[in-house]
């Protein structure tokens, strides 16, 4: 299978399990204001997962349709970053998780709407204005909670500690990486991390949030090796595929 | 009890409206927020283009039992309509 | 119905001429179809009954997002994902309305709130029964939004603007629960023997409890003629549940689902179904408390709030300093 077939999976999969964990608030938000905002960021993330798992099972050529791959792959095969699996915890964690998040997919959204695939560019162009606005908002609230009382403070710095050494992973590149840069389709290697350093240092500040010290990496979400919190994840979400083969819901 | 969010009252103009109309309130720590709240509540169907947003207890109404002295005297106006006048057809359009 | 058992503090209705000028102006415009706007003078039971009405409603749709929001993790396809998860979303929404409309009635949601999680305040049985299985999540559209719905309907030429306002609104925006959850059903019907199965099951479970939705039966209620000489409801709880009937009756039959009621059936001369007696002891045990998810729900409730109290607080601060910075430059 071709680079780009890894590629979209990699995005499929972290919108996937993004949309996955976030979707988990609905019902159980701090205020009303804020669980529909979530519901927003997890619909929005659900129908990204929808363009780029069609467009890997497009590049498959074997028949297997965006469902397919999402609720038919065991954790091995996923190809998320092991930063979005982690668990919601409480807002902090959410808020920064998604902060880190949003801040690398609008850098690598932006790269990517100028892909020499016009496949790549077109989802690129629509995901780019939801995720925009994910970010314009998680940055607004980790700002705000960073800087807001002494316990928020303290939330918002510790889900910052614990979620750290999971945003080496979004730089490491590999063979693929290096193969749709040269090809035009993904974006040219090292170009996203000084943009999303830029922007994390700018909001750190405001937020009067240190950034951590630690340098250590968690890695494994590129080649399908996880932390424990997928299984789960995905037992849930597959349960009724699972128990139903080939049933139509 | 901590203290409760202020409540906002939030105007937006649609796809196709010419002014910002009354869709509802919300509550938000601020305007900003609350801008951002009205966007995620209030234009969930493709409502809007532009929000505006004012915290409710900077609203100034009238009084309803005024109804009649406010609102009753322009009935009898009726000067200050086009169809108020007789105009010859054969004048052409005014 | 949301709100199923409002109290509204009278014995009887009064009549015109019982009433003093101010109370009889009133009434006058409410019959002559009037909106009451929030500043209006208004009897005072009928501002409580108003709140009591409304913020019951207002629970329900947020306690609701509960049973359905239960299986947004395990929806099994991506499509009924984003459905789901719209659906509740759109209640939570539904919610804040409500909410929103009972507040000018000079009550906070925070004071609502409280009142919810302190047992003080009801919200619709219903949301008290588990759901199960992935049927469930069809029975609920289809059932319970379609009770729902035909008991907001009629709300919307309610008496009082914001919360007519208000249902006109939520009715804009539901008609699309109801489909979506006879969608699930049907697909089901449609599919293997298991699935057929699970969708029966479910019907069997949520049909008596959808009509209970409908409150006591209308020899039981003197709080619903002042409601109904109010215009704060517009047809009595037997109506809309006779109406209810009829119209879920054929749409069962053309899915191949039975309505798990052996003395259901068409009367020609009534030119409505006979249906059998509901089980009024165990509405009442639910709206006591003792429902099989009562507890678990008021749980989550409160644990969502609790949980999201630093969040509240830390916004709310950040707000101050920031006004407090602009103010001092």
């Amino acid at each position: 299978m071709g680079p780009l077939f890894e590629y979209a999976l990699r995005m499929g999969d972290s919108c996937l399990i993004l949309g996955h964990r976030v979707s988990e608030w609905c019902g159980h938000a701090p205020a009303i204001e804020e669980d529909i905002a979530l519901a927003n960021t997890a619909l929005d993330l659900i129908g990204q997962t929808q363009m780029w798992l069609g467009l890997a099972g497009e590049l498959e050529g074997r028949g297997r349709s965006a469902d397919d791959l999402a609720y038919l792959r065991d954790s091995r095969e996923f190809r998320n970053l092991l930063l979005v699996e982690r668990p919601n915890t409480d807002m902090a964690h959410t808020l920064v998780r998604g902060f880190l998040f949003d801040l690398w997919h609008f850098h690598t959204l932006g790269a990517l709407q100028r892909s020499a695939d016009e496949r790549v560019a077109a989802i690129a162009q629509k995901a780019l204005k939801e995720v925009s606005y994910h970010l314009q908002r998680s940055a607004d609230l980790v700002i705000r909670l960073g800087d807001g009382t002494a316990e928020s403070h303290q939330r918002m710095q510790a889900a910052l500690d614990a979620l750290w050494p999971y945003t080496g992973e979004m730089f490491l590149e590999d063979q693929v990486d290096a193969d749709l840069a040269a090809a035009g389709i993904g974006p040219p290697l090292g170009s996203v991390q000084p943009l999303w350093e830029g922007d994390l240092a700018r909001v750190l500040a405001q937020a009067t949030l240190a950034r951590p010290a630690s340098t250590h990496v968690q890695k494994g979400g590129k080649t399908g090796v996880h932390t424990e919190a997928l299984g789960y994840v995905l037992a849930d979400m597959q349960f009724l595929q699972r128990a139903y083969p080939g049933a139509r819901w | 009890m901590s203290k409760e969010w202020p409540l906002w009252e939030v105007f937006i103009r649609g796809q196709h409206g010419l002014s910002h109309r009354h869709v509802g309130s919300l509550h938000a720590p601020d305007a900003e927020m609350a801008v951002h709240h009205a966007r995620d509540v209030y234009t969930r169907r493709n409502e809007g283009i532009s929000i505006w947003v004012v915290e409710a207890r900077h609203i100034t109404a009238s009084a309803p039992g005024e109804k009649g002295p406010l609102f009753e005297p322009s009935n009898s106006k009726v000067y200050r309509h086009p169809t108020f006048y007789d105009i010859p057809e054969d004048v052409g359009h005014m | 119905m949301y709100a199923q058992l409002v109290k509204t503090d009278a014995d009887k209705v009064k009549s015109l001429e019982e009433m003093d000028p101010q109370e009889r102006r009133f009434q006058e415009r409410i019959d002559d179809d009037q909106k009451i706007e929030p500043k209006d003078w208004m009897p005072e039971g009928y501002r409580k009954t108003l709140i009591r009405q409304i913020s019951q409603h207002a629970h329900s749709e947020i306690v609701g997002q509960l049973p359905e929001g239960n299986w947004i993790t395990r929806a099994p396809t991506l499509e009924r994902k984003a459905i789901l998860l719209a659906k509740v979303q759109d209640e939570a929404g539904h919610g804040l309305y409500l909410y929103c409309a009972a507040e000018t009635l000079g009550v906070s949601r925070d004071a609502l709130i409280e009142q919810l999680h302190s047992g003080k305040a009801k919200y619709s049985s219903i949301f008290n029964y588990p759901t199960l299985t992935w049927a469930d999540i069809g029975a609920i559209g289809w059932l319970v939004d379609g009770a729902a719905i035909m008991n907001q309907v009629p709300l919307q030429r309610c008496s009082y603007g914001p919360y007519s306002r208000a249902m006109i609104r939520i009715c804009k925006e539901e008609s699309f629960h109801q489909r979506q959850g006879y969608d699930i059903m049907m697909k089901l019907c449609q599919g293997s023997a298991a699935q057929k199965a699970m969708a029966q099951d479910a019907l069997d479970r949520w049909w008596w409890p959808s009509l209970m939705m409908f409150g006591p039966p209308d020899a039981d209620s003197v709080h619903s003629a002042q409601s109904m000489a109010w215009k704060i409801k517009q047809n009595t709880n037997d109506e809309l549940r006779q109406k209810f009937v009829d119209q879920t009756a054929p749409q069962a039959a053309f899915i191949g689902l039975a309505i798990p009621d052996p003395d259901l059936k068409w009367n020609e001369e009534k030119g409505g179904h006979d249906f059998g007696e509901i089980d009024w002891t165990e509405f009442h045990e639910v709206l006591k408390g003792n429902g099989p998810c009562n507890a678990e729900r008021m749980e989550a409730r409160v644990k969502a709030w609790e949980d999201g109290a630093w969040v509240r607080d830390g916004l709310s601060a950040y707000a101050d300093k920031a006004a407090a910075r602009v103010a001092a430059e």
